[in-house]
């Protein structure tokens, strides 16, 4: 049996997808076998940032409807050994996502795969609620700024109610937080919430904090997961994060501003 | 060790404890109503529409609030009556 992990947030553009990408080929890399699933049924998007595009036949909808089959959808990922990508399908039509459909194709996966990573659309509509109503586990992605920590708390709400397990009557839906898009100096100044600050508002685990970093949009203009880029800052947040999804006990790094020069050396301990 | 410019750079006061208070408020408030039962909504209006028959009172007039107290619910419901249309 996979374990299912949604990815979510509530508000749009905080970093879903790119944590997706992220986390399934972190746990690629890893040897466990992921499938990561794009449930954002008409703006299609993880093909793109895993940079897949051009291999898309066919897709999630496709599947549902049993226009195609799953080992005809699934796009095995050039990079990335044990790595599959299912991508959205462009339909206009939101219902397209029936909820036995989904748990069919989930249930499918479930047989060969270890992961499966569910890359939830923004909102609380049909799609987002599908994305995360048969998961395990869910990771709230969340910018400290205000509305993106409301709409967190809106999604955690959510997930402690209207998933299976909740209607089950398992409780809800264990949820860690990832914050990203961190600017630790902007933390310093007193401009910007900090990890202890959201944390203590949404009362949650934090299970990341990836900075703020030119990286993540060098990446997604590549078409390559961030995480790969073992250079930057933000890739190795994401592969700190994963050693922490997967069970390892790691401190968290870059929240606090880092002076290379000499200037910075001579007077920072 | 802080660099020693750390020492002389003023204490501002910045947006983000702003941001921090607004939320904690808001969080609380959105979670109190979230967790209540769904009939929690319906009773306010049906308190209103019974007051209302007796005093001119705005929306505001009734508050309501739903505490958990180990295994009982204790709902605390406040009127306000403002000043010209008190009746004793």
């Amino acid at each position: 049996m996979a374990r299912i992990v949604v990815i979510t947030s509530g508000k749009g553009g905080v970093g879903k997808t790119t944590t997706s990408a992220a986390l399934a080929t972190g746990l690629a890399l890893e040897g466990r076998k992921t499938a990561v699933i794009d449930f954002d049924v008409g703006l299609r998007n993880l093909d793109l940032i895993m940079g897949c595009e051009r291999r898309v036949v066919y897709d999630f909808v496709n599947v549902i409807n049993g226009d195609a089959n799953l080992r005809q959808a699934l796009i095995k990922d050039k990079r990335t050994d044990n790595l599959f990508i299912l991508p959205a399908s462009q339909t206009r039509d939101k219902d397209a996502l029936t909820e036995a459909g989904v748990e069919k194709v989930l249930d499918e996966l479930s047989q060969e795969f270890e992961y499966i990573v569910c890359d939830s659309p923004a909102g609380i509509e049909r799609g987002a609620l599908m994305a995360a109503y048969f998961a395990d586990e869910a990771i709230v992605v969340t910018n400290p700024e205000v509305s993106s920590v409301r709409d967190s708390d809106r999604m955690l709400g959510i997930l402690s109610s209207k998933t299976r397990k909740a209607e089950r009557g398992e409780g809800g839906l264990p949820a860690r937080l990832l914050l990203t898009r961190y600017a630790p100096e902007r933390v310093e100044r007193g401009e910007m919430l900090s990890m202890e600050d959201v944390t203590e508002i949404l009362s949650i685990d934090m299970l990341g904090v990836v900075p703020e970093s030119q990286s993540v949009l060098n990446a997604s203009n590549a078409g390559m997961p961030v995480i790969l880029d073992e250079e930057s800052d933000a890739g190795q947040a994401y592969r700190d994060a994963v050693a922490r999804f997967l069970g390892e006990d790691r401190p968290h790094r870059f929240l606090s501003t880092q002076k290379k020069g000499l200037f910075g050396r001579l007077f920072r301990g | 060790m802080k660099g020693i410019f750390d020492y002389f750079r003023s204490p501002r006061q910045g947006s983000a404890k702003v941001a921090k208070e607004r939320l904690q408020v808001i969080v609380a408030r959105e979670r109190s109503h979230r967790s209540g039962p769904d009939y929690l909504p319906a009773l306010h209006r049906e308190l209103l529409e019974v007051i209302r028959k007796y005093v001119q009172v705005g929306d505001e007039a009734v508050q309501m609030s739903l505490e958990n107290q180990g295994n009982c619910e204790i709902l605390e419901v406040n009127i306000t009556l403002s000043e010209p249309e008190r009746q004793e």
